[in-house]
């Protein structure tokens, strides 16, 4: 059991100082690329050049200061910002970590219970209307933009229909932190979760339909017939079980991505200030301790969330024991 | 009369027309009888079975005729109803035992599901009843077998556990497709020895479908042979190996290896293939491949004619 995760550790640890290095060098070595030049300014004066480079250190080797931004992330954390001074970075992006787990986490738990219900009701009813409406209703989910979905909740909820009965009680935009308030933390996030929720409901739901289809066609589900089992258990216990194997990867993936700032859409509709937020704010000023942090950050997550699928796999699959 | 079969239909409906698989089957088979159904691949032994077991779940499939198990027709019962026979008075042992057991599940767990399905019995019950079952096939550390998932198994193993599973609530008709197909020949003389032993301890009667003429010359007391969804000869064991008449059978019986006197150089082989269903020739269905065919043979469809020892040709009809 500890070899596995050991090595998961080391895995991190290499992907990240990969991923560490390229984008230290997107920022930092690429020919024009000279953040002295972006912090000073146009037109800048050679000397005011001079003296923004020597502060910020950018006159010293490059690996002494992909070292120093390494060292001053993970040991010290007192990696400031360049755009403001002063601000330090690493507890800016440990404040927004609650909040994009919040959201994510919430949206997760939606669309797994969403999906697979849909995914299983229409493998169930394969070809009937049922079917071809929660499918046609899953690729409209798909087909959706967030950020426009998210625009048109916030009309319903925020300004059209506030006043009436059915959404009095959505609260202002914004996030409120768990701790303090537990009531307002769900219901200002009820709305996110729905409208992050929606798309990957409409996907995961074709897919496991999709997987759930392929294996009824399995000679073990032949075998399960034969052995004089109900239709509902066939398809729960055997077809379902089997196929959520697929379902287990995808669902990975997404997480990790998801946690780790693709959410971005949906935390600057709902003015969530998560993860996604925070990056895309610093690539807009070109913030590079900031998206450092990030970036940093958002790999160790992703990372993080395959390890978990690795593990879920073995509960699932028996032969990925052995192999 | 355990299962009487009557002229039993199997056709599907496909975008070039309908295609009947199964053309009129009708057979017989006792208590604790072992009918081998012998054919090439396509011949409709296994669709055949598979109808008997109420487990052809295409929508396409049309289903007429008449099955019989103790008297009570299967053709249109319910499926509740059909499900309640199905694994425990009528089990079936499948072609392949690499993908017959679902992968995520211990074995144990699978047999157990299946008495569970048919019997009240607590959970510890039909655990302890799953080891006596492996025990029976002889599995040599059942317990430890129990705890086993399907991958861990060898293919001989996996076809013992699926037997076990057969097994499992002592049904009255055991339907074997091709149980050795997939098998080694050391392990096939295993299974068969497993099959004619469950007959001695449980009495069931066994329909073994093969297209392994010495598995049938070994195992069956009966014998069917099928070709291009009708039976071209029925009779006991001796009747159709010693004194085969329809031509398919004397061809079929042909291609086997002779285990004393001179080998053959080349084993005779039966010219061309077996017809698409689609294109039936429009006479015997096996006329184009026939070395004794002559004119009646274009005509029309020949029926199965004789008493015990039956064949569908016209030659034998004639004399």
């Amino acid at each position: 059991m500890i070899y596995p995760i050991l090595r998961r550790l080391g895995q991190m640890l290499f992907v990240m100082f990969g991923i560490s290095v390229i984008v230290f060098l997107i920022f930092f070595a690429t020919p024009g690329a000279d953040p002295a030049a972006r912090i000073a300014g146009r037109n800048a004066a050679p000397e005011v050049l001079e003296a923004v480079r020597h502060s910020f250190g950018f006159d010293r080797p490059l690996y002494v200061q992909y070292a120093l931004m390494m060292k001053k992330i993970f040991i010290t954390g007192d990696l400031t910002s360049f755009v403001n001074r002063g601000w330090k970075v690493v507890p800016a992006v440990l404040d927004s970590i609650p909040i994009t787990l919040s959201l994510v986490f919430g949206a997760a738990v939606l669309w797994v219970v969403f999906s697979i219900i849909i995914g299983v009701a229409a493998a169930a009813t394969r070809n009937s209307w049922l079917d071809r409406l929660l499918m046609a209703l899953g690729l409209l989910g798909i087909s959706m933009p967030v950020y426009w979905l998210g625009e048109v909740m916030n009309l319903i909820t925020q300004s059209r229909y506030h006043d009436t009965w059915l959404f009095s009680w959505v609260p202002p935009l914004g996030y409120k932190n768990f701790s303090d308030d537990p009531k307002g933390w769900f219901l200002t996030l009820v709305i996110p979760w729905i409208t992050l929720a929606i798309l990957y409901i409409g996907i995961y739901g074709r897919v496991l339909r999709a997987a759930i289809i392929e294996s009824m066609q399995e000679d073990y589900i032949r075998t399960a017939r034969a052995k004089g089992l109900s239709e509902t258990r066939i398809l729960l216990r055997h077809a379902l079980r089997t196929s959520l194997i697929a379902f287990v990867t995808l669902f990975g993936l997404d997480f990790g991505a998801l946690v780790g700032g693709s959410a971005l859409l949906t935390e600057v509709v709902f003015g969530l200030q998560g993860i996604g937020k925070l990056t895309y704010d610093a690539l807009q000023s070109l913030d590079l301790p900031m998206i450092m942090a990030t970036v940093m950050y958002a790999s160790m997550f992703v990372v993080i969330a395959n390890a978990v699928v690795d593990f879920v796999y073995i509960l699932l699959d028996p032969r990925v024991k052995t192999s | 009369m355990m299962l009487s079969v009557r002229d039993l239909k199997v056709s599907f409906r496909t975008d070039d027309g309908l295609v009947r698989a199964i053309d009129g089957v009708s057979f017989d088979l006792e208590e604790g009888e072992i009918l081998g159904v012998v054919g090439e691949s396509g011949s409709g032994k296994t669709v055949s079975l598979l109808a008997v077991m109420g487990l052809i779940t295409d929508p396409n499939a049309v289903i007429e005729g008449s099955i019989r198990y103790k008297g009570r027709e299967l053709v249109g019962l319910p499926a509740r109803e059909l499900r309640r026979l199905r694994g425990n008075e009528i089990a079936m042992i499948f072609q392949d035992p690499m993908t017959a057991l679902t992968p995520v599940y211990t074995i144990g767990w699978q047999i157990a599901e299946q008495i569970q399905a048919h019997q009240r019995l607590s959970r510890s019950a039909a655990l302890d009843r799953v080891e006596e079952l492996l025990a029976e096939v002889n599995f040599p550390n059942p317990r430890e077998a129990m705890s086993r998932y399907p991958h861990q198994l060898s293919g001989g193993m996996r076809q013992r556990a699926v037997i076990a599973m057969a097994l499992s609530c002592n049904p009255a008709l055991l339907v074997a497709d091709e149980p050795t197909t997939a098998l080694d020949v050391t392990v096939q003389a295993g299974i068969l020895d497993l099959v004619r032993k469950l007959r001695a301890t449980h009495n069931s009667a066994v329909v073994f479908i093969t297209h392994d003429m010495g598995v049938v010359s070994e195992l069956a007391d009966r014998v069917m042979v099928m070709y291009a969804g009708r039976i071209v000869e029925r009779g006991s064991r001796s009747e159709l190996f010693n004194d085969p008449s329809h031509p398919y059978t004397r061809a079929l019986l042909g291609s086997i290896p002779p285990l004393t006197g001179d080998k053959p150089r080349r084993l005779p082989a039966i010219p061309g293939s077996p017809p698409s269903l689609l294109r039936l020739p429009k006479g015997c269905a096996f006329g184009p491949r026939c070395p004794a065919r002559y004119e009646p043979c274009d005509a029309g469809k020949p029926d199965l004619a004789g008493g015990s020892h039956a064949a569908a040709c016209f030659r034998v009809a004639q004399a």
